[in-house]
């Protein structure tokens, strides 16, 4: 059972059906082709696993490492399974687990008017892409958005994020290109709206002076707007390493991170590395990307991410 | 990680005086710390598995048996098949009449950007260079590579379709017409699981028929580049990698994956998002980097980078005299401020990596030391010796610290002179830990940059023909 779009935005569900109907047939029969997918998956691991042979414990190790998951985060889920009494269904032990890793099931705050979220993360991960999706999402669901482009540096990156902001039907706040993103998140924030998101260049966590722009952007939106950002949202790729460790460390020092959205799950990457990071770290997962489309954006669901974790 | 692989190793495989054979045991012991280290390197475990039996076999040989220090010689071991299996021979694309470059590869993995950069550098060879957008599919993909190619002027041909094959057939055919020797044409990015859109690339490829085909790949990749390049090898048989993003900390394992699944080379290393920042691979930097052990050269050249030549010439000027004076301390301080964060910097430094990796490294407690250098006087700062009690007192007190810090920083600084004069003599001063690399140590005390101690740069392997200094701060 897929977390839904309502209970992520802490919405009541009538929104939920008209985004159904919306969606339409093919995007419901998508959708079910790629929960076969899974379910087949889940099946071999079902049928795999024998807590008794020491080469299923062996062969669990491996799927988690091969998940990017990481050694230290494999060893504990081990343990912890381990633990157990019954592992006669492997699977829902397992999804237990390492749901039990990720927290709660997220909420995204968006429940003041006007909220901010801010959004962050290494070169090319899917930040604009995942504003653009989210913004949908939230005018579907009512919310009057607005899009600030604070990515100033890349070419062509304000272009890109005016597009989404259309695709979205978002307003969409700009500026030039070299301009302060403190100064376009102020403007973005002045022109109002119900959830304001405000993307950012990419930019590698190892970069002090980088990061420091971006402690800048974050205060400037703080000292406009008490409370925001509400969100800070750190944009991981699915297919990354355990480099992503260091990116949420460093990244919640400059702009401390509230969730993280972990894209390109559409791809066979597992994206273990977010277990790694909840684990470490303790930051929620609150979005998944499944695709380049505008619909392809989920809330994130713990059960599922773990199923389709240790699925071949 | 490494440091401490090197520090396990050696706990494992213990002193061998007296006892002359490694057993099965302590050798297996050892390898669970390299098969553990790879993987913190995001190596693919499949990789992992034949490199650790390799290096299994040859730690079983003489060598190591021989050697008195065991832990040190499997590090030797694990260096050498690692620079061996990313290939000694420096690869490059190829130079011919028309040269015709595709790049493809995952979303994000920075095609685009190496588009523009691959243009700058074959523009600069005096080549005839034309961009081709081919990404019909990302908003503003076209626009970025227009921009791209007006900051360094290289003419982009875009062709007004939804089609991309006929997007970079024309393009190609009308760059050629102009006379143009080399295009390069930019892809789509897409998931090498995507059917329909690697069926599109194999039709791109067959009709601009490529000289080189480059699949640019992140540096960040974890297990998920094994599928990668396989599939695209598989598809349209790429002729080289370009990794990108290794401006970062990414140890970079992928690199390893990718080269013992495919056999392609790495063509370049992509080091930032400008589009000079293209260099040449250097093989055995990135075993160093895939190890955790330290990228001393990289390292100095950021540091020569971050250096003013002013600041390198006084530098050599203390060297020469052997002297380190506070004065010195805070213009090293400031420079290792321009080079990144520290954390980053320090990693690079063997012998010191390990012990930061997990634990953060307390940027304030620099911040102390700058503050009790500040309290100093001038006179005290080039004049150490004269700090005497008194004198020590008023610092403590000024920077808010207490007197055995400012007793502690005393100290440090006498160790860092003396370290100093054994190199002004030429002497390299050992690390504990370490064993011996090709480039030799180096004087591994956080908050002093490197100096041109190690390796002179005009003999590193393959530095030659890097630009020099005078980038400010090589970044933005
Ligand atoms: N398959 C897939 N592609 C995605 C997803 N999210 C983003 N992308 C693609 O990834 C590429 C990079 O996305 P952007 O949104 O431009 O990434 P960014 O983080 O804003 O990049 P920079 O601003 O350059 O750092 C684009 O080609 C997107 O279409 C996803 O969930 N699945
Ligand atoms: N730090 C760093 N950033 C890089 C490097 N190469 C590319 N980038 C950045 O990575 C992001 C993505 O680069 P693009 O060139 O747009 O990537 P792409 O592969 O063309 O992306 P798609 O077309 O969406 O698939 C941008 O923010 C680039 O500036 C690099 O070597 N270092
Ligand atoms: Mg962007
Ligand atoms: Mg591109």
């Amino acid at each position: 059972m897929a977390r839904s779009w309502a209970e992520l935005l802490g919405d009541d569900e009538t929104a939920e059906a008209r985004e159904e109907e919306r969606r339409g047939f093919f995007g419901r029969l998508r959708e079910s082709l790629s929960k076969s997918r899974r379910a087949l998956g889940d099946q071999l691991a079902a049928v795999a696993f024998d807590p008794g042979d020491s080469e299923s414990w062996e062969r669990l190790e491996e799927a988690l490492l091969m998940a990017d998951v990481g050694v230290p985060a494999t060893v504990e889920l081990i343990r912890r399974l381990e633990a157990r009494a019954d592992l006669s269904d492997f699977n829902e032990a397992l999804a237990e687990e390492i749901a039990g890793l990720m927290g709660e099931p997220p909420v995204l705050n968006v429940h003041h008017s006007p909220a901010v979220i801010l959004v962050v993360g290494v070169n090319g991960t899917g930040k604009t892409t995942t504003i653009g999706k989210l913004a949908r999402k939230l005018h579907e669901h009512g919310r009057k958005v607005t899009l600030g482009a604070g990515d100033t540096f890349r070419a062509a990156a304000e272009e890109q994020l005016e597009i989404w902001a259309e695709r979205a039907n978002a307003t969409f706040v700009g500026g030039e290109r070299g301009a302060d993103p403190a100064a376009i998140a102020y403007d973005a924030i002045q022109a109002g709206g119900d959830v304001i998101l405000i993307d950012t260049a990419g930019r590698l966590h190892t970069q002090t002076n980088l990061m420091d722009e971006l402690a800048k952007v974050r205060r400037v939106i703080a000292g406009k707007l008490e409370g925001a950002p509400h969100e800070t949202i750190l944009v991981v790729d699915s297919t990354t390493g355990q480099n992503g460790l260091q990116q949420a460390r460093l990244f919640s020092q400059a702009a401390p991170i509230t969730g993280i959205a972990l894209t390109k799950l559409d791809g066979s990457a597992k994206g273990g590395i977010a277990v790694a990071i909840s684990h470490e770290l303790g930051i929620p997962v609150k979005l998944v990307g499944v695709g380049e489309g505008i619909d392809d954006l989920r809330p994130f669901d713990a059960d599922d991410f773990a199923r389709a974790l240790v699925s071949s | 990680m490494f440091d401490s692989l090197s520090d396990k190793l050696g706990a494992v495989l213990g002193d061998l005086r007296g006892r002359g054979r490694l057993d099965d045991e302590a050798i297996s012991g050892a390898m669970r710390e390299v098969r553990l280290a790879l993987l913190e390197a995001d190596v693919n475990l499949e990789v992992v598995r034949g490199f650790v039996e390799r290096v299994r076999e040859r730690a079983l040989g003489a060598e190591v048996l021989k050697s008195l220090t065991p832990g040190q010689q499997v590090v030797k071991i694990v260096h050498d098949e690692l620079t061996d299996l990313m290939g000694s021979e420096s690869a490059g694309l190829k130079r011919t009449g028309f040269s015709v470059i595709l790049l493809a590869g995952l979303q994000g993995s920075g095609k685009t950007t190496t588009a523009g950069k691959l243009a700058r550098a074959l523009k600069a060879e005096g080549r005839t260079v034309a961009l081709i957008p081919a990404d019909l599919q990302r908003p503003a993909a076209i626009d970025q590579l227009e921009q791209l190619g007006a900051s360094i002027d290289v003419p982009v041909y875009r062709t007004d379709t939804k089609d991309p094959v006929r997007a970079a057939t024309e393009g190609r055919e009308r760059a050629k017409a102009d006379g143009c020797d080399t295009v390069i044409v930019d892809t789509a990015g897409r998931l090498q699981i995507d059917e329909e859109l690697m069926g599109e690339l194999v039709r791109v490829r067959d009709a601009v028929r490529p000289t080189d085909i480059v699949l640019v790949l992140d540096a960040m990749l974890g297990q998920e580049a094994v599928n990668v390049a396989k599939a695209f090898q598989e598809r349209v048989d790429f002729d080289g990698v370009i990794l990108t993003k290794l401006d970062g900390d990414a140890r970079g394992g992928a690199a390893l994956s990718v080269r013992s699944i495919t056999g392609k080379p790495i063509f370049y290393a992509s080091t930032g998002e400008k589009l000079d920042a293209l260099e040449v691979f250097h093989p055995d930097r990135m075993a160093s980097r895939i190890l955790g052990m330290g990228d001393v050269l990289t390292l100095i050249e950021r540091a020569e980078q971050a250096a003013s030549e002013d600041e390198q010439a006084q530098m050599e000027e203390r060297l020469r005299k052997g002297q380190f004076t506070f004065d010195d301390f805070l213009s090293a301080q400031r420079m290792l401020r321009r080079m990144g964060p520290l954390q980053g910097i320090l990693k690079m430094l063997p012998g010191v990596g390990s012990q930061l990796a997990d634990a953060d490294i307390d940027e304030n407690k620099m911040k102390r030391v700058e503050a009790m250098v500040l309290s100093m006087t001038p006179r005290e700062r080039s004049m150490p010796h004269t700090i005497d009690g008194k004198r020590r007192q008023r610092i403590a007190r000024g920077s808010g610290v207490s007197v055995q810090d400012v007793n502690q920083l005393l100290e440090g600084r006498k160790v860092m002179e003396k370290m100093m004069k054994q190199v002004g003599k030429g002497k390299m001063p050992s690390l504990p830990g370490m064993p011996k690399m090709p480039g030799g140590g180096m004087p591994g005390m956080p908050g002093m940059p490197p100096q041109q101690t190690v390796a002179p740069r005009s003999t590193a392997p393959g530095a030659a023909g890097r630009k020099h200094g005078k980038k400010k701060s090589g970044r933005r």
